[in-house]
């Protein structure tokens, strides 16, 4: 399976994405905002498409439209112009529809496209590598540097903003991280299914820790399992490896979950 | 003598046009504890929330510790429990976890607790007395016992004033009593300022100095016992 480089990138860049992505998703999910990640998403979509019209790299200006649509629902949010789950919605129907007047005018809905919809490890560089280890590095290094101001915000934000910490700068933080492990992980996961990968192993953690501490650890293996295990059966039986990745994270849930009732049932 | 909190001529008014406050004038002076009541929608919660810079008053000025309440400067000089709905009651987090969240703002905002914030900690857990809980996950804890936590949490920060939203929902009356002594001991030990709003106060009754009784405006601003005759039930009091 090793032998072909294409598959030694993907596993790496997978493992990077495996970790990063229920990390950055634990401060979504504990905040009750585990859509955000769909959102941003669509958001990407649109990027995608610019990109494929303008002729540049589509990971670049999924980037650019992932952070804008990330920053523009913490925006929303935290303006009161609109619920938390009505400015979701804005960016989420105007990051789809823009996507496909998009595509629709450079003609190209080709399998190219598919490729970020839905996952192709054929897709990834050295470059995407040394981009991922970069970014990877930053965005966990953010997380530590600021992981006690972070958690404050998701156990009582109004009681951090009270005390004076900067919740709204930590709630960007946390939108953009979101955003560019997005746009970073949509050759390997798709678009479709990477917010899945930030949602999927937090709630299987979530059932079986035992402290904030554990259950981002928890998150980040079970994430890493889940791409290790589905790049792995995707290809050998040759199935998509976003949708085989996110099965493998749902089979997780479920078997914490199972965990989880045996343990309070004893 | 700075006041800890002054309110003058305050209205608030929703953007979609319902009158919820007007002609609110009152102060609190540190180290009072003072009891905010009144009926659900009656304008109490909005009161806080103004008084904490929370909220921007369509009309007057809310003054903390002599600045205005929304640019105030000392933040760290608050603690606040907000309504349980609002708090991560079903976070996976542990008491310590909890109350350690209440140090962030009092101490550096990147990297690892010092050895004094970690005492700090440990000391408002005790002061809850919840130190055999301290590993505990809150969520696995009763209604009472998740508000000492977020009470220590409070705490943690050394605030010199303590705002309390609703802080007996969802607690049955044998822990509302011991949160009201609670209250009462850290009042007096620390000698912080309490404001405890609630529709409910009898958790405190025999505890507070002074009760403001809100329904839109102030309708009653004084000792407990002066109102006693007027609303006394024997179990719990309701406005």
């Amino acid at each position: 399976m090793f032998e072909s480089e294409f598959m030694r990138l993907a596993f790496a860049v997978g493992a990077i994405v495996g970790v990063l992505a229920p990390t950055v998703g634990f401060f979504l999910v504990q905040r009750r905002m585990s859509l955000i990640g769909d959102g941003i998403g669509h958001a990407a979509f649109a990027g995608v498409a610019l990109g494929v019209l303008l002729d540049i790299s589509p990971v670049l200006t999924a980037l650019g439209a992932a952070v804008v649509g990330a920053v523009a629902i913490e925006w929303l949010r935290a303006r009161r112009g609109a619920a938390g789950d009505q400015a979701l919605a804005l960016v989420f129907y105007t990051g789809i529809a823009a996507g496909v007047v998009l595509i629709s005018i450079a003609g190209s809905l080709n399998v190219n496209l598919f490729s970020y919809l839905f996952g192709s490890i054929l897709t990834v560089t050295r470059g995407d590598l040394a981009l991922m280890v970069v970014f990877g590095a930053v965005a966990l290094g953010l997380i530590a540097l600021f992981y006690r101001a972070l958690c404050a915000a998701v156990l009582d934000e109004e009681g951090a903003r009270v005390a004076g910490l900067p919740i709204g700068a930590l709630n960007v933080l946390v939108a953009v991280l979101a955003a560019l492990t997005i746009a970073l992980s949509m050759q390997i996961v798709g678009i479709l299914l990477i917010a899945a990968l930030m949602v999927l192993p937090v709630t299987a953690a979530t059932r079986i820790a035992w402290s904030m501490r554990s259950t981002l650890f928890l998150s980040a293996g079970i994430g890493l399992a889940s791409v290790l295990a589905g790049l792995t059966a995707s290809y050998h039986a040759n199935i998509p490896p976003g949708g085989t990745i996110v099965l493998v994270a749902a089979a997780c849930v479920l078997a914490a979950m199972a965990v989880d009732g045996l343990r309070r049932s004893t | 003598m700075q006041l800890a909190l002054e309110l003058e001529d305050l209205a608030f008014r929703y953007e979609r046009g319902e009158l919820v406050l007007a002609d609110v004038s009152m102060t609190v002076a540190p180290g009072e504890f003072v009891a905010i009541a009144g009926p659900n929608g009656g304008g109490k919660t909005t009161l806080l929330r103004i008084a904490l810079g929370l909220e921007r008053p369509t009309a007057g000025v809310a003054r903390l510790y002599g600045e205005p309440a929304a640019s105030f400067s000392r933040r760290r000089l608050l603690g606040y429990l907000p309504q349980r709905a609002q708090l991560g009651i079903e976070a996976p987090a542990t008491v310590r976890e909890v109350v350690s969240a209440g140090r962030v703002a009092a101490s550096k905002l990147v990297g690892r607790m010092r050895a004094r914030d970690r005492e700090l900690v440990d000391e408002a857990i005790e002061r809850v007395g919840l130190t055999s809980r301290a590993g505990a996950p809150i969520r696995t804890l009763s209604g009472g016992m998740q508000q000492r936590a977020f009470i220590a949490k409070a705490l943690a920060g050394e605030p010199s004033l303590l705002a309390l939203d609703e802080p007996t929902t969802g607690v049955d009356a044998e822990s509302q009593d011991a949160l009201g002594e609670l209250l009462a001991h850290l009042h007096s030990e620390l000698g912080v300022t309490i404001l405890y709003v609630s529709h409910e106060f009898g958790a405190v009754e025999h505890h507070v100095q002074r009760l403001v009784l809100v329904r839109r405006s102030i309708i009653f601003d004084g000792p407990p016992h002066e109102l006693a005759g007027m609303w006394h039930d024997p179990s719990h009091t309701h406005v």
